[in-house]
């Protein structure tokens, strides 16, 4: 049954895509780890983070994408699920600190002390465990999403209404985490982490294997998502997203079918914020602010929605864009370059650069044989 | 024993007081300053006595210098000085003089404290000045010293304008109800008389009577608490509610504009925000000219720039229409992002020509200060956004409604091909809609720069929260718009005792997510084949 | 509950429908047979479409009773997903089809199958699933087209597509609204065929304008007019009605 589902998904893109992401994976720890400094094949381990943060940026955008691109559902809350698992793997990290904190308090986080608080609040509890961490990172934005999406999706929330909605949700979350007395450390957040499962989170090798896993994260949800939207499952995703009330007419329940996907979106969503934060060293609430759900969406606008290379690649290209900006003296013009990729890509590429290039494609082919008459399906990848 | 010692002090002081001669009696004040010396809390409370019986024009600085444990005494020399930030004044002349030796604080205790209240009371109960008799009325009320009373009839024998008079009533009721030996016909009077006070300090009063009172006076004491309360509770609420007339008439602001874009146009523009925002900095540009060449026009200053914030953000809001958005009609989501990206454009370009940190616009005369109505706080800036709001509310009805624009406003947005064919330019008049919205959010943005900070991330606070209003109230109605405003600003403020401002604020996102599943149209929401589709 | 909720097909009695106050539909009863075709025609605003929206829940009836299968189920209390599972199936005004799915697809997704996520997660084909794609293929004649995607094919072929889903459902009551509107003549014709090869082994309710292709079908025929049934019979019984001449002609 798996085996079919995979061999139905790799097609020649995707073995392609998948082929280079374990080159990635292999080259850069290994030239991070092997080449020493001033070796003109080292990567230091600054870009390793760097390679490592992008690659959790296009797990985000690959999750959008499953849900917009295919079923039409324009959230702007993923950078709120995004957040909720890098808070569940932050908390993870601050109990691993223990007595090397400032105030040395050996269960109570350096925040809580300064706030004089006497005990670990109960929904801190368990944190200290890994697998307990882990399973919160799938289920707090999971459950986040399942209770809004059976609310939003029930009653029909459609469109705008529900972009509006989404991004209400992030907005609230933002506001409450900005408070000290929500126990997550208000605007400061959770930082200063020392060690992951017992290694040091600043060590070469950690951010180096962190790396590795960041990638075989994004290489799971890619085929997670190739495999749903190459079963019928996905077809029935893109039928909802052009024609869904015909769908519903059809005897579908479009409702379980929004929400299943929904949960799922969310739960990659949460586990790419769970890898983010140890490579970054900090989550605080402005992960929350709704403009970072925004900048994902058009991540996945540029390269092309209902790809998934696409929502991969656009989220690369975007962030490396910043990246570059931020960094030197363009920094203050670059809003104005975000803010036009926006408006640039929403009137001149909507298809995004992967959906323009398999357009153009499949257009070529079809002037090639055009007496057969064989259609191609462009946005059921 | 007291009773009468202390009944012999009011004597004394008030009669002292009534006869005194205006020059005072500087032997006695002399010997009455030395009394403090003893440093014995009977001695002192003699000594307030005799102090307030002088007449002496030093009499009230001393005895605020004793209530703020300024007034010292050299245990050497027996004589009294006030200590005045850094310096030292003798306490019989007002001179300054050196520091000589080591001063004492002449010590008090509450008792103490309560006898120097009363008898600064009773110095300023007849002073011609009427804020300061106003001042003592309310400290004597406070003090309940039923030895003020023969010089509060005086004072009210006196007492010409009417409420100083109640105020001078009410210390006297107070007072009766404090007095032992006063009748219980007369207390009944008395708590009549507080009651009618009606706020926090008479609550007080009431509550707190001697236990020896007779069981009437009591029983109307406990039946006027129990009206002050429901009084207060009351005001409390009117309270609330003009807060929250205030915050939503700030919402209605915000969202009137969106009202007519995302609306009647179905357009969802998220540079809506950054249209107030270039409105609130037309303000302050405006405002820095007027500081430059004439600052006399700076109460006019809002005037002027209402006009110029309705043509700057409305020209912007055409530019937009023009070069973006009618490429994008009937693609709402694409809409969403294009406008989204403009809206960091434009905060970014007024960030590169003002600057990123928050801009200082002033409040003209008229709408600075405040009044009370009843027992509530009225501001004159949030009474203005009030009916300013209310006006361009009303405004925009009557354009809509009487206007020849406004009549092919509405047949565009009813049936576009119908009026392209009865020969209306449709794509001129989506502009001048969209202008006409973004125009409107300009000019709310020079009432919010009254009482919001003018950042380049102004817009971005209300962004939020007028789509939730627009939703809320139902799209497509201004009325709506109006109600969802005013009801989501009162039940945010009738939320905020309970759950503080910023959970206060989550509930009501949370009770608007809800209220979306359960009507996702709106309260007003439209009905018939057209919606559903 | 009469004699005639039992034996019906689909029942609709007394049903009233308004928005804001405009009636689209005024105490509108009609019962359809096990078997039976029928043609509902009636002018612009006779609430044909409103009375469809009412069958499959798009719309709730303010008042009255809808029932189907001999009074079995309420469908005033089912929502359209239901209604749809319980065998009745929807053919729009205007043709819709999945655009971005191949004509086979579009089929596939519409074969009486399992509707439930878990279902269409785990699906695989099957060779008589196969088969009958293959027979509808045949049936609606768009076997040539079915790997072109349905958004390429032309309006009479969406609207054969779209015929075809229906009958992928094996519904057991077909609701059909205009479906030659914008058909060429031979296409008109060649649906009527569809549609009588089709009532062979199902009900099916056909709303039309074309009094031509109402002739052609030849079936019973009820007439609406604002909101309520004015004339029901045969189609020569039906014109030669001075009601319905009225509301035609104009008085």
């Amino acid at each position: 049954m798996i085996s079919a589902a995979l061999i139905r998904s790799l097609d020649r893109n995707a073995t392609i895509f998948l082929a280079i992401l374990a080159a990635v994976t292999f080259l850069v720890p290994f030239c991070n780890l092997v080449f020493p400094p001033g070796s003109m094949l080292h990567v230091p381990t600054y870009l390793v983070s760097l390679f490592g943060k992008y690659v959790c940026y296009a797990l985000v955008a690959l999750s959008i994408d499953l849900v917009w691109g295919y079923c039409g559902i324009l959230s702007l809350g993923h950078g709120a699920f995004f957040a909720l698992g890098g808070y569940a793997m932050g908390m993870y990290l601050m109990r691993q600190i223990g007595t090397r904190g400032v105030y040395a308090d050996p269960i109570l986080p350096d925040f809580m002390v300064f706030l004089n608080w006497k005990e670990l609040p109960i929904f801190w509890y368990g944190f200290q465990n890994f697998a307990y961490a882990s399973a919160m990172v799938l289920l707090v934005p999971g459950v986040l999403a399942f209770v809004f999406g059976w609310f939003a999706f029930r009653s029909r929330v459609t469109g705008v209404y529900l972009s509006i909605i989404t991004q209400a949700m992030t907005y609230a979350l933002l506001l409450g985490f900005f408070r000290n007395n929500f126990g997550f450390g208000g605007n400061n957040g959770l930082t200063d982490f020392k060690d992951i499962l017992g290694f040091n989170v600043q060590s070469a090798g950690t951010r180096a294997a962190l790396f590795v896993v960041s990638c075989i994260a994004l290489a799971l949800g890619f085929l997670i998502c190739r495999a749903l939207v190459t079963s019928k499952f996905g077809k029935v995703l893109v039928a909802i997203r052009d024609a869904e009330s015909r769908t519903r007419f059809l005897g579908y329940r479009v409702e379980s079918y929004k929400l299943f996907v929904f949960t799922l979106s969310a739960c990659m969503a949460g586990v790419a914020g769970a890898l983010y934060v140890p490579q970054v060293g900090i989550i605080n609430p402005s992960e929350f602010a709704p403009a970072n759900s925004i900048e994902a969406v058009i991540w996945v606008a540029v390269g092309g929605r209902g790809t998934l290379t696409g929502a991969v690649i656009g989220a690369i290209l975007v962030n490396y864009a910043k990246t570059t900006f931020t960094s030197g003296p363009l920094a203050p013009y670059w809003l104005f370059v975000l803010g036009g990729l926006f408006v640039g890509v929403t009137l001149l590429l909507p298809r995004g650069i992967v959906g323009t290039y398999r357009h153009w494609k499949a257009e070529r082919e079809e002037k090639k044989k055009a007496q057969a008459p064989a259609g191609v399906g462009h946005a059921a990848e | 024993m007291r009773m009468f010692c202390d009944r012999l002090v009011a004597f004394v002081l008030a009669f002292g007081l009534l006869l005194a001669a205006p020059a005072g009696n500087a032997q006695t004040f002399d010997a009455a300053l030395t009394k403090f010396s003893a440093d014995s809390f009977g001695d002192t409370e003699e000594a307030i006595a005799a102090v307030a019986a002088s007449g002496n024009r030093m009499a009230a600085q001393v005895l605020e210098a004793l209530q703020d444990a300024r007034l010292a005494f050299d245990p050497a020399s027996k004589k009294i000085y006030i200590k005045d930030k850094d310096r030292v004044l003798d306490a019989l002349t007002g001179n300054p003089v050196p520091a000589s030796g080591e001063l004492e604080t002449v010590r008090v205790n509450n008792r103490l404290r309560r006898s120097i209240e009363a008898a600064i009371g009773g110095l300023t109960l007849l002073s011609p000045d009427p804020a300061k008799r106003f001042e003592a009325a309310q400290a004597v009320f406070k003090s309940r010293d039923a030895k003020l009373m023969p010089l509060l009839d005086a004072a009210i024998a006196k007492e010409s304008d009417a409420s100083l008079k109640r105020a001078l009533l009410e210390a006297r009721a107070a007072a009766i109800l404090n007095a032992e030996e006063a009748g219980e016909a007369d207390k009944i009077d008395a708590v009549a008389v507080i009651r009618a006070r009606g706020d926090q300090d008479a609550l007080g009063l009431l509550s707190g009577l001697p236990a020896s009172s007779p069981p009437a006076v009591a029983r109307a004491a406990q039946a006027a608490v129990g009206a002050i309360q429901n009084q207060l509770e009351m005001w409390a609420g009117v309270q609330n509610a003009w807060y929250g007339l205030s915050l939503g008439s700030v919402l209605l602001l915000a969202a009137i504009g969106l009202a007519i874009t995302f609306g009647v146009m179905g357009v969802i523009n998220m540079a809506h925000g950054e249209m107030v925002m270039i409105g609130a900095y037309v303000t302050f540009s405006v405002q820095e000219l007027i500081r430059t060449y004439n600052p006399g026009l700076f109460d006019y200053s809002l005037l002027i720039a209402l006009p110029l914030a309705f043509i700057v953000a409305g020209a912007v809001g055409i530019a937009i229409e023009r070069s973006i958005i009618r490429f994008l009609y009937g693609r709402p989501l694409e809409t969403l992002l294009a406008t989204w990206g403009l809206s960091l454009i434009l905060q970014q370009a007024i960030r590169t020509m003002y600057g990123p940190t928050n801009r200082e616009v002033g409040n003209p005369s008229w709408m600075s200060g405040a009044f009370e109505l009843g027992q509530i706080n009225v501001t004159y800036g949030r009474m203005w956004i009030i009916c300013f709001t209310l006006v361009v509310f009303a405004a925009l009805l009557a354009m809509l409604r009487f206007t020849r624009l406004g009549l092919e406003m509405r047949a565009v947005t009813q049936n576009r091909a119908m009026a392209a064919s009865m020969g209306i330019r449709t794509s001129r008049i989506d502009a001048l809609t969209f202008g006409l919205g973004s125009g409107i959010a300009g000019i709310a943005g020079v009432a919010l720069s009254q009482i919001d900070n003018v950042s380049p991330n102004l817009g971005q606070g209300y962004i939020i929260d007028s789509f939730l209003v627009v939703v809320f109230g139902g799209v497509g109605n201004l009325w709506g718009t109006l109600v969802g405003a005013f009801t989501l600003g009162i039940a945010n403020k009738f939320l905020e005792p309970f759950a503080g401002a910023v959970l206060g604020k989550i509930a009501i996102l949370v009770l608007i997510i809800l209220f979306i599943q359960k009507r996702p149209r709106g309260m007003f929401a439209l009905k018939g084949r057209a919606v559903e589709s | 509950m009469d004699m005639r909720t039992t034996s019906s097909l689909l029942y609709l009695d007394g049903i009233t429908v308004s928005f804001d106050g405009f009636k689209a539909l005024n105490d509108l009863s009609l019962t359809v047979e096990p078997g039976e075709m029928r043609a509902i025609i009636g002018p612009n605003g006779a609430g044909k479409t409103t009375m469809m929206d009412v069958v499959t829940g798009r719309t709730r009836p303010d008042n009255g009773d809808v029932y189907f299968q001999g009074g079995e189920h309420d469908l005033a209390k089912l929502d359209e997903t239901e209604i749809a599972e319980l065998g009745i199936g929807r053919k729009f005004q205007k043709p819709t089809v999945f655009d971005m799915h191949t004509v086979e697809d579009n089929l596939l997704l519409a074969l009486k199958n399992d509707r439930r996520v878990r279902s269409t997660l785990l699906w695989r084909g099957s060779a008589e699933q196969n088969a009958r794609i293959n027979a509808l293929l045949d049936t609606i004649r768009l076997n040539p087209q079915r790997d072109r995607v349905a958004g390429s094919l032309s309006h009479g072929q969406k609207q054969w597509l779209e015929i075809g889903m229906l009958l992928a459902q094996e519904p057991k009551l077909l609701l059909v609204d205009e479906p030659v509107a914008g058909m060429t003549d031979v296409e008109t014709r060649q649906t009527v065929e569809l549609l009588k090869e089709i009532n062979r082994d199902r009900t099916v309710v056909v709303v039309e304008h074309d009094m031509a292709f109402v002739r052609d079908l030849d079936v019973k025929v009820t007439v609406l007019h604002e909101g309520a049934v004015i004339a029901e019979g045969s189609i020569d019984q039906v014109s030669s009605n001075e009601r319905v001449i009225e509301v035609y002609l104009g008085r």
